[in-house]
């Protein structure tokens, strides 16, 4: 897929640490871009969230028990990026410049083939046609467009954000944008500060200084896969099942 | 004989394409898209010309943000067509029927896109310096407002799919379809994702 060396490399540094798995960065997500809401009484995992926070025990007993909470979204794996490998419809690309994964809703076909394909459950399928609480409507963000039903649907880093920066850049005469002028929502409305977000590409960013650190790691990195997000811990067990595991088996989510 | 009988088949091959081509590039076309007359009449050299003055971007800006205002609202017109200027019948219906009520006028816009695309003006003019007119055309120079174009099923305007179905047309404007923009990205090295354009 890559034709040229990526300029930018956006990717994230998640401290399980300082998460409390509040849920924030969930609901700012899900405002920002136009996830709408399933019916009431839907089964957990037909639900809609571009980025999940899971919590995880290390299934002993008090005082030795301890619960770390895993937000996951997109991984935007930078090799062999599992889901676009499998779209029969080229609906799934990885950005060459700057290595956001997308998803185009127009093109999909609704095969879910990149959600099984998927190692990190990151990946949605819209089972209903999107449907807003009334009353709401006014907070959709006019920069996003939602999916219809029939469609699987993930995070983009907020790329809605991204062009809006692009917008107000070109406005000044430039055509690149500077760090400070885009982040994403989760990263913004997390109460904690454990969600960095950045170009991993420069070496200056606290994104990938962070990355780099000892206490860093990838989730299912024997995969290969690559993943543009990567995970702070201190906690020897969390690492252990994060990166080794698959997550849903023995993880529970917030449903 | 034949020489008679390749003749007719000649001949029956021709007529064939002509009707073929005629269907293809006009009688389709034209069954597919609904002619809609804009709800004003409106004179673009009659706004540009010296006794008016003005200026493309008195009306079409850009924001300071950088998004694009498109067709100005009521409140521009309202500066000059606070009474009727002349007796014109487009005249008098813009001061009872929008000024005075303070009403929008429902114009129909040529270069409609869907949604999921993302157009920044600002990208294209000010940064690549390419001019109005490669992808609207001499709109800013007509007279009046031609009717809009619009494709029966999809609701899309004509403009969008282009006017020209041979390709051999070297004039604006020309169509306006992801192909179009994809071709000129690739042309000039910029993004051409799917996310560089969609949202």
């Amino acid at each position: 897929m890559t034709k040229t060396t990526p300029k930018k490399r956006y990717g994230m540094v998640i401290d399980i640490d300082r998460c409390d798995g509040c849920g924030a960065c969930m609901v700012a997500c899900s405002l920002e871009n136009n996830v709408s809401v399933v019916p009431a009484g839907a089964a957990p995992h037909r639900g809609l969230t571009w980025i999940r926070v899971y919590s995880v025990t290390n299934k002993k007993e008090y005082p030795d028990s301890d619960t770390a909470y895993l937000p996951v979204s997109c991984q935007h794996c930078g090799n062999e990026t599992p889901c676009v490998g499998v779209c029969p419809q080229s609906a799934v690309d990885v950005d060459p410049k700057n290595g956001i994964v997308s998803q185009i809703p127009e093109r999909c076909m609704g095969c879910r083939y990149c959600m099984v394909a998927c190692p990190y459950h990151a990946r949605y399928f819209n089972w209903w046609d999107p449907e807003w609480p009334e009353g709401t409507e006014h907070l959709l963000n006019p920069g996003v467009t939602p999916r219809m039903r029939g469609v699987v649907e993930k995070c983009n880093f907020c790329h809605g954000r991204h062009h809006a920066a692009q917008e107000r850049a070109a406005s000044e005469g430039r055509s690149e944008i500077e760090p400070n002028e885009y982040q994403t929502a989760c990263a913004e409305a997390c109460p904690n500060g454990a969600i960095t977000f950045g170009d991993l590409a420069d070496k200056n960013s606290e994104v990938a200084k962070l990355a780099a650190g000892p206490e860093s790691f990838q989730l299912l990195k024997s995969l290969g896969t690559e993943p543009k997000i990567y995970y702070l811990t201190q906690r020897g067990w969390v690492r252990d099942m994060a990166t080794r595991t698959p997550l849903i088996s023995k993880g529970q989510s917030h449903d | 004989m034949i020489l008679t009988q390749r003749r007719t088949t000649i001949l029956f091959f021709i007529i064939g394409l002509v009707v073929a081509m005629l269907a293809g590039w006009i009688a389709v076309p034209a069954a597919l898209y609904e002619s809609i007359e804009q709800p004003l009449g409106f004179s673009h050299v009659v706004h540009t010309s010296d006794d008016a003055g003005m200026e493309c971007d008195d009306c079409h800006h850009l924001t300071s943000e950088g998004g694009f205002a498109g067709i100005p609202k009521i409140a521009v017109c309202v500066d000059c067509h606070e009474e009727a200027i002349g007796t014109s019948v487009d005249e008098l219906k813009l001061v009872e029927e929008y000024i005075k009520p303070g009403r929008e006028i429902p114009w129909l816009v040529y270069a409609r896109q869907p949604d999921n695309a993302f157009f920044p003006h600002v990208r294209h003019t000010r940064l690549a310096k390419i001019p109005c007119e490669q992808c609207h055309g001499d709109h800013g120079q007509t007279e009046t407002l031609r009717p809009l174009k619009r494709n029966r099923f999809t609701g899309y305007s004509r403009d969008i799919w282009g006017n020209d179905f041979s390709g051999i047309t070297t004039s604006p404007p020309f169509s306006m379809k992801m192909s179009d923009c994809v071709d000129c990205h690739r042309k000039r090295g910029v993004r051409d994702s799917c996310l560089a354009c969609h949202k």
